[in-house]
């Protein structure tokens, strides 16, 4: 990488705006690694044109993705104030011409955040880089989809990760390593996290998906789901916001327009009739599969194969002749 | 403790909108309270129930019909509200998130507001952004996706939401901003007698514009278009065909 002489030098001779790119990382997953919304944060960060990739942790993983020649390591107390203060760090020692997050929960507590501390206007969730200062949000639920200019010197953005493949990971080898001494934050304090079960395939990565709506009628049928989703394999289990709603499935599994959008190879909607707000989590899967007693339910409008069946049937059906 | 809630006039969750003539077309289509908007009135009501708050004040940003918006508030139990008037477009094509706090933080600081409760976004234009850019810019301790909260008036302990559970945050000291997310409870109906109350309550009216605040977006819309519609797919008749279909077809199982 060139010193900050020979880049100032090369900017002056050559009329060159020297701007790197910055992507600030999820919080790392429990075996240390980095997650795949950050690997697929880092393929849009290289759609930007910038010189170099800098990439944010709060703590060093063995590896990293290919293309990124340093890597900022700022702590993590478990605050988003504490995470969004760590960009306006990095930012204060560097004029980054983008800053890029994923657009999970993660990413959107901190992004807003980091545009008040920085004084920019982001644009968030974007689905397509377009040029370097012009990117595709979905607006409505994913029914329109708006091309928006900005016009900060430094972009600042937030990225729906399936819409981006992931970046690989690579050794970390000697990469250039540089802590950050960032402020912390005392006006809130970090309590606990809910245990979390590290057994679940993770629904944002996983290449299936199986979910259940309303017709599964109790929380405890979602067996029948697990059940199917393991015989599959590599698939998650998902849930519409009426069963969340419902109290049949956790928070955290909801698929839909304010939950989680998901993208996988297959994607099979038990017992969910498809409302809007559902469909725009889940209508970019590759092959969309439905499973519902109501022909006329809108899910089937979206379904590459629809089953008008029962379930309660079906789903056992399927799982035993897989 | 006096809250300050945001409330949105937005395109109701049921419509499903229309692009035409390079933008979404919003004429005669039904609007609503936005519905995390909605949880947000429902927790500051609640508060005030509890006797933790002394005061809900409600406030939206948008064209002379949000008035309805405010008295749906008024009418669920805010006590007053504040409508800063504009014609601008508030699904994104205009007013943007980066004014939008802007002019929250104004108001937060004339009206000394001790907790800021919004929804967790606008199902209209899907940013999510005010809550935690209003904290920034106050330099306040935020909470987004909250699902649970208990507060004295002082202190506050809440339970959010996160990409793999939930976790919880203490604010030893108030002020704050928290958006609200579905969990954290169900709306009431606002009663007959309680919207013939509303009408009397107090609604103050401000104009976006001579707020001293640069409303342009920075972010220009330049296109508004629909995403491209899928491919139609079939009807299988059993699980058979249906496996048959998803390994010969599709190749998404072995």
């Amino acid at each position: 990488m060139l010193s900050r002489t020979s880049r100032t030098l090369l900017s002056k001779t050559t009329n060159h705006r020297w701007a790197s790119t910055l992507v600030v990382a999820e919080p790392l997953s429990k075996d240390g690694s980095l997650s795949a919304g950050t690997q697929s944060t880092v393929t849009a960060a290289q759609q930007l044109g910038g010189d170099s990739l800098t990439l944010l942790v709060e703590k060093m993983p063995a590896q990293i993705p290919e293309g990124v020649s340093q890597v900022l390591v700022s702590g993590n107390n478990g605050l988003s104030e504490f995470a969004s203060s760590a960009v306006q760090v990095a930012a204060s020692a560097e004029n980054y011409g983008h800053i890029v997050a994923p657009a999970s929960k993660f990413g959107s507590t901190i992004v807003p955040r980091i545009a008040a501390l920085l004084s920019l206007s982001p644009v968030t969730d974007v689905i397509e880089v377009v040029s370097p200062d012009t990117f595709v949000r979905p607006i409505y639920a994913g029914n329109a989809l708006a091309k928006v200019q900005a016009s900060d010197a430094t972009k600042l953005l937030s990225v729906r990760p399936t819409s981006f493949d992931k970046t690989p990971l690579v050794d970390a080898g000697d990469v250039a390593v540089t802590e950050l001494d960032v402020p912390a934050f005392d006006k809130s304090e970090f309590v606990s996290a809910s245990a979390g079960n590290d057994d679940k395939v993770d629904l944002g990565s996983a290449s299936k998906v199986v979910s259940g709506g309303r017709g599964l009628k109790s929380g405890d049928n979602f067996v029948l789901l697990d059940a199917l989703a393991t015989k599959l394999s590599d698939c998650a289990v998902g849930a519409s916001r009426a069963a969340v709603d419902a109290g049949m499935a956790p928070n955290d599994t909801q698929v839909g327009q304010t939950g989680k959008v998901v993208a996988p190879d297959l994607y099979v909607a038990v017992g969910i009739s498809g409302a809007i707000q559902h469909l725009s989590g889940m209508k970019d899967s590759k092959t969309i599969v439905a499973i519902n007693t109501d022909p006329e339910a809108p899910i089937f409008s979206v379904a590459d194969y629809g089953l008008q069946a029962d379930l309660f049937e079906a789903v056992p059906e399927l799982t035993e002749k897989l | 403790m006096k809250i300050l809630v945001g409330v949105k006039r937005v395109v109701d969750y049921a419509v499903k909108v229309r692009v035409q003539n390079n933008t979404v077309d919003l004429k005669n289509i039904k609007m609503s309270l936005n519905p995390f908007c909605e949880i947000a009135v429902e927790e500051a009501v609640r508060l005030k129930e509890q006797k933790v708050a002394d005061e809900v004040v409600a406030m939206t940003i948008g064209p002379k019909q949000a008035t309805e918006t405010l008295r749906t508030a008024l009418a669920m139990g805010a006590d007053r509200a504040i409508h800063i008037m504009t014609d601008l477009r508030t699904d994104y094509m205009e007013l943007q998130p980066f004014a939008v706090s802007q002019i929250f933080q104004k108001i937060v600081e004339e009206e000394k507001s001790d907790l800021v409760l919004l929804g967790k976004q606008g199902i209209d234009s899907d940013c999510g952004q005010t809550g935690p850019m209003l904290a920034g810019l106050l330099d306040w301790p935020q909470i987004t996706f909250a699902a649970n909260i208990e507060t004295d008036g002082t202190s506050m302990t809440v339970e959010r939401e996160t990409d793999s559970g939930t976790e919880t945050i203490k604010i030893p000291q108030l002020p704050a901003v928290v958006t609200c997310d579905l969990r954290l409870n169900e709306p009431r109906y606002a009663t007959l007698p309680n919207i013939m109350k509303a009408k009397k309550k107090k609604v103050d009216t401000r104009v976006a514009e001579d707020m001293g605040i640069d409303l342009s977006p920075r972010n220009q819309v330049l296109e508004v278009f629909e995403p491209a519609p899928r491919k139609e797919g079939i009807m299988v008749e059993d699980i058979d065909s249906l496996i048959d279909k998803l390994k010969n077809e599709a190749g998404v199982i072995a």
